[in-house]
């Protein structure tokens, strides 16, 4: 989120699309509720499905599942054609009057320097035009055909509200409602909120959907401010803190990256993250990145990061792909080149797509390790149940070990919610039996490593042996003094650069913000961002003081809100070019004529002069993107693609399938299937008693969604003779699973193309482990393909077939 | 409202104060302190109350746990109720239908309580101590850091990573077990790591 949960209620205007808060975070959509209530905001839902948000929506628009980046392009192209753009905002505060290379194009689906065979592209002329002193061109007057507004203009010309609902199968009128809706916020005066979640990631171009909402917001001058923003739902507890913290193969805490082995040494990985400013005066944040990184190394390896060893450079992993997200993992364990998986509180059984090749892979490894608190099916892959999972143990060679641990009443730490405040929370039980903490069984793992390397030597066990390790209790550290070096503190007393007689903070001092590390190994900082969470002045995550002063929803003493305490990103650009709010009552910052002040803390330099320093302070430009040159693999606009399978042919380039850039695996590509043998457009979705797969072991929500079902419509149960509480068979290219069929007014047939197109929806929380009753899940049907550019699997839009059953055989 | 104002001194200077306002107003002062404690005392003052947050979704709804026994004195503690924290921002008090059962997440039969080793072929998990479990682990995962580790790549370029074994790391565990987690993770060379973020 960009804003916070609180936040919402000073929004005029709630879009829900791609998410169900209602259904999926109750207890944040009161906020909804707030703002309808108080200030009379409206709420509009756009959705496959009639859902619970739907069901309190002031508007409701169907949408077909995997078309969204078609319906948010015709906002724009309507809010374009209708001039209801916030003109200062768009002028001031994003690239609109950038000019674009020459040898930038688009036409029938695909930009310049497209490589089928590598389904990428050359991406060399997504670019700006630089002029001779180094910055980019542009033409404030926005009269210049290649700056970006014009050519913008030209890119949504297509998606016109005809074009809308042939590909969504939205009806033009309610297209047509939504838009006008949303342009009215393009008001300084009216804020619109945008809530999503994984409806929109979990897509092949699922950041693409992002993208178009943001583009949007920007165009109607929406982010920065009171009741505005993109606000990311998020799913899991802290599945905003595990990415902070860089538990990805290709990141470093705080959103900084691990070399490619391309970047063969120190000086090339830095010297392709300079990130030199593209506009005069401009902050472009990341050229701190050398701080942050070397206060990270000495966080990691202590005296054993040097400068003379580029301050262990060479201990960090190089990647020789992009990325090893867990569907490389599962195709790696596939094709046989994994021996072993350590799954921590993750039940990617359950979790990912084409359940057949997930256990094919699992049934490769020799050995699998799982920590959980509860009993996953991922597990218990080995063990037979039934038709559900279908396997015969005594042909499946992998070891499992299976740990327990601590769940979250017996453990201490923080989490950090989707406004982004990190939250401390203090143990209240005694773990069961010999349930043990994750943090003990991590340093119990690295101690036995660390010692079998002293004892019999092997590959590299440098990176091991000086792993930095200052714990009062080695085999247990405590969760205050990780998170202190999450904060960072200082390793040499720090003196003022400015005045070297001014001590800024003594040796052995935690830091109080990141505004203090060094890239000279004086400091050390796991994750800059947390900068300012655990300071001399104590545990701010663990403050309790809900003051808020004057009901702006920013609550600044509650917690802590990364970076820097920050409630709402981007908050410059609340107001004016002289630093006035936009909307007096929407007042988050102002400049005085000195220093920018207000309710929330400045998300630029508190002394930065407005109409000098843009608001978007880490883009070198200064200002956002509404082209992101070639920072997205399939293009700096978004385009509409079909999902890999889709009931009709793209109808404005009907000759690519899906996202052209996503990866698809050899075999993968063949598990596709086509309309013409499964005819029904396919979703998954949550239920609001159920939290994916750890509510089935707790009886009272086991009580209340007791049983897997899918969910059709009065018209697809007539042409298929499917009774209400039947049992119906649906397969997919790639499986096939049983339930009882719900049959709903929920869901409604949609003309796409001229073609009726019925949509089956899958809820996710069932499996053979839990108090709830057995059940297939979604997931035997989902395909193998992410996001072209972070690889979220496409489990919202796929193809199945459908028919009446007889129940499953038990175990 | 500050951290250290404990909520169950609060209620129970509540309970004695509104019994001694409401008889006081009316002239009974002499019978006051002999009403105030013939009223039992609230089930849940007995309790000791820590805070926590839901660990389901991205809301975070503040919650109080109640458990009988005090951790903070080295007591063993047992979960007695869980319910929403009115003092928190977001969610005021109110808990959706997921945290308002929490209590049977941690008391859950299905809670696993000890370590257990599937062997190869086997049908079933046998128990095992930790100290069997950890070295077993450490055992196959340095054997096969030990075969598989890429020094170099083809061009000679130290690259010092380990693909054959992989991490997928959660999501709703702390952000100190995060970084504890990606500090063993890391230094092993491990590249095949990955979140819940997408799922
Ligand atoms: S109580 Fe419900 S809404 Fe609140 S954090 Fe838990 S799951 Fe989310």
């Amino acid at each position: 989120m960009t804003n916070s949960w609180t936040d919402i209620q000073n929004t005029d205007l709630v879009v829900i699309m791609g998410g169900n808060a209602a259904e999926a975070h109750p207890c944040g959509f009161k906020w909804v509720t707030e703002a309808k209530a108080n200030r009379g905001a409206k709420l509009i839902v756009v959705d496959p499905r009639f859902t619970r948000s739907a069901s309190v929506a002031d508007f409701y628009a169907p949408i077909r599942q995997g078309t969204d980046i078609a319906f948010l392009l015709g906002v724009i192209k309507y809010c374009i054609d209708n001039d209801k753009v916030q003109w200062d905002y768009v002028k001031a505060f994003t690239n609109a009057s950038y000019l674009v290379k020459d040898g930038f194009s688009y036409s029938d689906g695909l930009f310049v320097g497209y490589d089928e065979s590598k389904r990428d592209y050359n991406r060399s002329e997504w670019d700006y035009q630089i002029g001779p002193d180094g910055y980019a061109l542009v033409d404030e007057t926005l009269q210049n055909p290649r700056c970006v507004w014009n050519l913008l203009k030209q890119h949504v010309a297509q998606y016109t509200p005809e074009m809308v609902e042939r590909i969504c199968g939205t009806p033009k009128d309610k297209f047509l409602k939504v838009a006008q809706m949303i342009s009215e916020t393009s008001s300084p005066q009216k804020a619109m909120t945008s809530m999503y979640a994984l409806g929109w990631t979990q897509h092949s171009k699922g950041s693409q959907n992002i993208r178009s909402m943001a583009m949007l917001q920007l165009i109607l001058g929406n982010i920065g401010i009171r009741g505005g923003g993109m606000n990311a739902l998020r799913g899991h507890s802290n599945i905003q803190g595990l990415t902070d913290v860089g538990l990805m193969s290709n990141l470093i805490p705080g959103y900084l990256t691990i070399p490619t082995e391309r970047e063969v040494d120190f000086q090339t990985y830095m010297g392709s993250r300079g990130f030199k400013p593209l506009r005069p005066n401009q902050m472009s944040y990341w050229q701190n990145y050398g701080k942050f990184f070397v206060s990270f190394q000495k966080a990691m390896w202590g005296s054993a990061a040097t400068k003379d060893n580029n301050w262990a450079f060479e201990y960090l992993p190089k990647l020789d792909v992009p990325a090893y997200d867990m569907l490389r993992a599962f195709e790696l364990m596939h094709e046989g080149k994994m021996n072993g998986y350590v799954c921590q509180g993750f039940n990617p059984l359950q979790s990912m797509p084409n359940k057949a090749k997930l256990i094919r892979g699992l049934s490769k490894l020799k050995y699998l390790i799982t920590m959980d608190p509860l009993e996953t099916e991922t597990s218990r892959f080995w063990e037979k149940h039934g038709e559900i999972n279908d396997v015969d143990p005594k042909s499946i060679q992998t070891e499992v070990i299976q740990l327990p641990t601590t769940c979250f009443a017996e453990d201490e730490g923080a989490l950090v919610n989707s406004g982004r405040w990190l939250q401390w929370h203090w143990p209240g039980a005694t773990p069961p039996g010999e349930a043990k903490h994750d943090t003990w069984i991590m340093a119990q793992i690295h101690l036995r490593l660390k010692a079998l390397y002293a004892k019999e030597g092997g590959a590299f066990p440098d990176p091991i042996a000086n792993l930095h390790w200052p714990y009062k209790d080695q085999g247990e550290p405590h969760p205050v003094e990780i998170a202190k070096e999450l904060n960072g503190y200082v390793l040499e007393t720090v003196y003022d650069p400015a005045d070297p007689t001014k001590v800024v903070l003594e040796k052995g001092k935690q830091v109080a913000g990141f505004g203090v590390l060094r890239d000279d190994g004086t400091t050390a900082c796991g994750c800059w961002i947390y900068s300012g969470c655990y300071t001399e002045a104590g545990n701010m995550m663990a403050r309790r003081d809900n003051t808020d002063r004057d009901n702006t929803g920013a609550h600044p003493n509650w917690a802590f809100s990364w970076p820097a305490n920050r409630r709402i990103l981007y908050n410059r650009a609340s107001a004016d070019l002289d630093g006035k709010a936009w909307d007096p009552s929407r007042k988050l910052i102002e400049w005085d004529g000195t220093r920018w002040s207000g309710y929330d803390v400045p998300d630029i330099a508190p002394t930065a002069k407005p109409r000098e320093v843009g608001p978007f302070i880490m883009n070198p430009e200064g200002v956002s993107r509404l082209f992101t040159r070639g920072m997205m693999r399939e293009g700096p606009f978004p385009v509409h693609y079909e999902p890999f399978e889709a009931p009709i042919a793209n109808v404005i380039a009907p000759k690519i399938r899906g996202n052209p850039v996503a990866r698809v695996f050899k075999n993968d590509m063949t598990q596709f299937g086509d309309a013409t043998e499964f005819p029904y457009a396919a979703t998954s979705y949550r239920l609001t008693e159920h939290f994916h797969f750890w509510t089935k072991h707790v009886w009272v929500n086991a009580v209340l969604q007791p049983e897997f079902f899918v969910e059709i419509s009065e018209e697809l149960a007539r042409e298929k003779s499917i009774q209400p509480g039947g049992w119906v068979r649906v397969w997919s290219k790639r499986g096939s699973i049983k339930a009882k069929a719900v049959v709903t007014k929920r869901i409604r047939p949609l003309i796409c193309d001229g073609k009726p197109v019925h949509v089956v929806g899958i809820p996710l929380h069932w499996g053979f482990t839990g108090a709830a009753k057995e059940g297939f899940g979604p997931n035997a049907l989902t395909p193998f393909v992410g996001d072209a550019n972070i690889e979220t699997p496409e489990f919202k839009a796929f193809l199945v077939n459908i028919e009446p059953t007889t129940p499953p055989a038990v175990a | 409202m500050n951290m250290e104002l404990s909520r169950r001194a609060f209620l129970r200077s509540a309970g004695a104060g509104v019994a001694g306002t409401a008889i006081g107003a009316f002239g009974f002062g002499g019978i006051e302190a002999a009403h105030a404690s013939s009223i039992r005392a609230f089930k849940l003052t007995t309790m000791v109350e820590t805070r926590n947050t839901c660990p389901y979704c991205s809301v975070a709804c503040g919650i109080i746990t109640y458990s009988k026994g005090d951790l903070r004195k080295g007591e063993k503690a047992e979960l007695v109720h869980i319910e929403g924290d009115v003092d928190h921002p977001t969610n005021r008090g109110t808990l959706c239908p997921k945290g308002a059962a929490l209590l049977d997440f941690a008391k859950a039969e299905t809670r696993l309580k000890y370590p257990m080793i599937r062997k190869p072929g086997s049908d079933k998990f046998e128990r095992v101590s930790w100290d069997q479990a950890l070295d077993r682990i450490a055992r196959l995962m340095k054997d096969d850091r030990d075969q598989n580790f890429v020094a170099k790549n083809n061009d000679g370029v130290t690259v010092n990573r380990w693909t054959t074994t992989g991490f997928l790391a959660a999501s709703a565990t702390t952000n100190e077990t995060a970084f504890v987690t990606y500090k063993v993770v890391r230094s092993a060379g491990m590249l095949v790591f990955d979140n819940q973020a997408r799922v």
